[in-house]
């Protein structure tokens, strides 16, 4: 960038060398004026006023009258400067929010971060993307020390800050539960109490909690009102709606969940999901979940961890990589 | 301090009138075109305000000339239902006559001092100055 002074001696050299030239070489010089005053913060209306001292200086003799169109004109610009001048104010406003709400995602990445288990007989796969910069939804993975591995999977109805505040409550209810094996109804009752306790009641909050128990391929759920996922058979090569009824978080206190269990074979995946995931659009349309086990399947020959990424790619480009809600998905697939 | 002049703002034709006494004002302190007309626009927003939200009030002006500073200093003073939130009226587009006007944020952009008192119930007044460069 050249350095250009903006100043009226400037402006009047500039201008004086298009009256004179008229060519494109002293407006591409206006330009760059433009450009640095906007830079320095220069309101519309201070142009005007160099541009009226510098065509009085270089023609002393304008009319009366084109003087007084010119102050005409000065007096009508004066709005535009503070328009201009609170545009300014408020951008650097809005760098400051951003800038803000990037730490607290950072610091919620921490607070929400999980350690992904390993097992020999058990492939695991997780991701997670919000829509704006604070997730609202959470998956959670337990492991207890009789080999069991209990998935929390939880959505806040809304996104953005307020979704993610309530959110990282849920992880620190979480936390609070003991390290032992933990039934999912009686999780799911614990974290119930909690929300209607401490929730807004204009606030929900689906949630899912499963217990796989590694001895003997066992698959033990609850949901709260939850988005349901898929049980993907490998023996029959379906997939089938994990059901299971349950009001959502923080309703009544006393709600209880019913518990469901599920025999795993090898090969068999269970997929549990965010409505984030079924709530992708194509264009206006919502997709169907149909659509999305044709998805799973396409990638089942992959890990788990990948197929979760390649699931979220998919969807991700289907949306213009846009994504209207929090997205959440996890893959557990019994391997032996 | 100079001979305080006031403005009675009734009706919307009174704005201009302050405004053409804030012009001579400011034209004798010496000021140039575009502080005029800032002046000018700053002076239309402190009597729109009067006319819309209290009814009735003046605005006043008053000549700074002393030794080593010379000034214009306005105050705006209604009897109105006076401004609720004062720090939310202040802050960036916040304006409540629909966004076209430049609000107190822009009188205090237009100004180099600004300061408002307001009572619920009592009224405003807000005390302005720009000073001659």
């Amino acid at each position: 960038m050249s350095t250009l002074k903006l100043d009226l001696q400037t402006y009047k050299d500039l201008m004086k060398q298009y009256i004179e030239t008229q060519n494109e070489q002293a407006l591409y010089n206006a330009e760059q004026f433009s450009k640095h005053s906007i830079q320095q913060n220069i309101s519309p209306d201070e142009i005007i006023n160099v541009h009226f001292q510098a065509l009085m200086e270089l023609y002393p003799d304008v009319p009366d009258d084109i003087r007084n169109s010119m102050n005409f004109l000065l007096e009508t610009m004066i709005s535009y400067g503070l328009a201009y001048q609170e545009y300014q104010a408020l951008r650097e406003k809005q760098l400051e929010l951003q800038s803000e709400l990037s730490v607290a995602a950072k610091m919620q990445q921490t607070l929400l971060s999980t350690v992904k288990p390993e097992y020999n007989q058990l492939d695991v796969g997780a991701t997670s993307h919000p829509a704006k910069q604070m997730n609202g939804d959470y998956y959670h993975f337990v492991e207890d020390q009789e080999g069991s591995l209990g998935i929390a999977i939880a959505d806040v109805i809304g996104k953005g800050v307020p979704a993610a505040l309530c959110m990282s409550m849920i992880k620190y209810s979480m936390d609070s539960f003991p390290e032992k094996r933990m039934e999912p109804s009686i999780v799911l009752e614990g974290m119930n109490r909690v929300v209607e306790r401490n929730v807004d009641p204009s606030m929900f909050i689906t949630m899912f909690y499963g217990l796989y128990d590694t001895k003997d391929n066992r698959f033990f759920y609850s949901s709260a009102g939850h988005e349901p996922g898929f049980y993907y058979s490998a023996k029959e090569d379906t997939f089938k709606d994990i059901e299971a009824e349950g009001l959502v978080l923080g309703v009544d206190r006393d709600t209880s969940y019913k518990q469901f269990e599920q025999q795993v074979d090898p090969g068999d995946m269970i997929v549990l999901l965010t409505d984030g995931v079924t709530e992708c659009r194509s264009g206006d349309d919502f997709i169907e979940r149909e659509e999305i086990a044709e998805v799973i399947r396409h990638y089942k020959h992959l890990p788990a961890q990948e197929i979760t990424d390649q699931v979220y790619s998919h969807f991700e480009r289907l949306q213009d990589f846009q994504l209207r809600d929090d997205f959440t998905l996890v893959i557990l697939r019994r391997e032996v | 301090m100079d001979f305080q002049s006031c403005v009675n703002i009734k009706k919307e034709w009174d704005i201009v009138g302050a405004r053409q006494l804030g012009r001579d004002i400011a034209k004798k302190v010496g000021f140039g075109n575009v502080d005029q007309a800032r002046i000018a626009t700053a002076i239309s927003e402190l009597a729109r305000n009067i006319y819309l939200y209290a009814g009735s009030g003046k605005v006043c002006f008053d000549a700074i000339d002393e030794l080593n500073e010379k000034g214009l200093r306005i105050v705006a003073i209604d009897e109105g239902p006076g401004i609720q939130d004062v720090s939310q009226v202040m802050e960036d587009g916040f304006s409540t006559s629909g966004g076209l006007g430049a609000g107190l944020p822009g009188v205090k952009r237009l100004m180099d001092e600004f300061d408002v008192i307001s009572r619920q119930g009592e009224g405003t007044e807000i005390k302005v100055v720009k000073w001659l460069r």
